[in-house]
């Protein structure tokens, strides 16, 4: 086990900021368009924070123009620049699939 | 060299430069130790003999004790053979390390004994379709249904695939992906998956591009 986080150790990042479901936070996405490379924001409210170590993914929700989006982001990826934590959320529950049934103004009420 | 031996650690995944994710197993490979060193004239093939896993010499029998002594090097676990060029290059006693043969993006076959399954019924060990659970049938949703005819032949072909013992065998998976070599701790990542139980001693040879 112990060689085995070894092999994670040399990507996994150490810099990430502590969030966790119900937190609304803004994460800068690498994205390359042919051979331009440009950062893509996507803000919302992790609904979930999913396994561990390298394999590690959490789920943000935003919603757009009035459809639900969801985005799975792996944690340690290289594709991630940067995760802000923007809003703290007070919830009592790990995963915030709920939400996905809520009108906007629930969701606030729920999540601050 | 053509080949190391090593050991099964676990899988993981890693992102390639792209941030693909890629599942990948991550094996000990080596240090491994020339034994003994085949030739065309004394042997009649060409081949290198390494050694991987040291042992205490009590678990080691006279014989085999002899063999490493000769060698130089101290009693091995597992001994296997790996035939090809390079032959002239090694001298017995000689340590092999990871970062010497496999470099990224190398393409390997991979020999290990798979898991071992116990006695398994056909529709796990040979994917038969098994029955059908409904039309009235009461016991028959994974029996193998007839084994042939009756008074011609009058008796079972050999080799038939019925229920029995599954697993436990040698498997090759071939054509698989070196996506990260770590010196250090000598470990080696390969793409996919790797026949075995984490822990299990497995062969690694390269692929030499047609």
């Amino acid at each position: 086990m112990e060689k085995l986080k070894l092999v994670d150790a040399t990507q996994m990042k150490s810099d990430l900021p502590a969030f966790s479901a119900g937190d609304t936070i803004n994460v800068h996405v690498r994205v390359i368009e042919g051979d331009k490379e440009r950062i893509q924001q996507f803000q919302g409210v992790v609904i979930g924070r999913h396994g561990s170590g390298m394999s590690a993914t959490f789920t943000v929700r935003k919603v757009s123009d009035g459809v639900g989006v969801e985005r799975i982001f792996p944690l340690h990826s290289p594709r991630i620049a940067k995760i802000e934590r923007v809003k703290e959320g007070s919830v009592r529950r790990a995963k915030m699939y709920y939400v996905r049934h809520l009108a906007a103004k629930q969701i606030r009420q729920k999540t601050s | 060299m053509t080949g190391l031996l090593g050991k099964k650690i676990g899988m993981t995944s890693i992102f390639d430069d792209a941030g693909q994710v890629i599942p990948c197993t991550v094996i000990e490979a080596g240090p491994c130790f020339v034994t003994q060193v085949k030739t065309k004239e004394r042997d009649g093939y060409e081949a290198v003999q390494l050694g991987f896993d040291q042992k205490a010499e009590r678990l080691a029998n006279k014989p085999m004790n002899g063999h490493f002594a000769k060698a130089n090097t101290k009693p091995l676990r597992i001994v296997r053979e790996f035939r090809g060029n390079g032959v002239s290059e090694v001298q017995p006693g000689q340590e092999i390390k990871v970062e010497a043969v496999f470099t990224k993006g190398d393409t390997v076959s991979i020999i290990g004994t798979s898991k071992g399954r116990g006695f398994q019924g056909v529709v796990k060990r040979h994917h038969f379709g098994g029955g059908f659970r409904t039309h009235g049938q009461s016991d028959r949703e994974r029996a193998p249904g007839s084994i042939g005819s009756s008074s011609y032949p009058s008796r079972v072909f050999k080799g038939l695939r019925m229920a029995g013992r599954m697993g436990g065998e040698q498997v090759t998976v071939r054509n698989l992906k070196v996506v990260g070599v770590i010196p250090d701790s000598n470990l080696l990542l390969v793409k996919g998956s790797v026949p075995g139980a984490i822990n299990g001693y497995v062969e690694i040879h390269k692929v030499v591009a047609h």
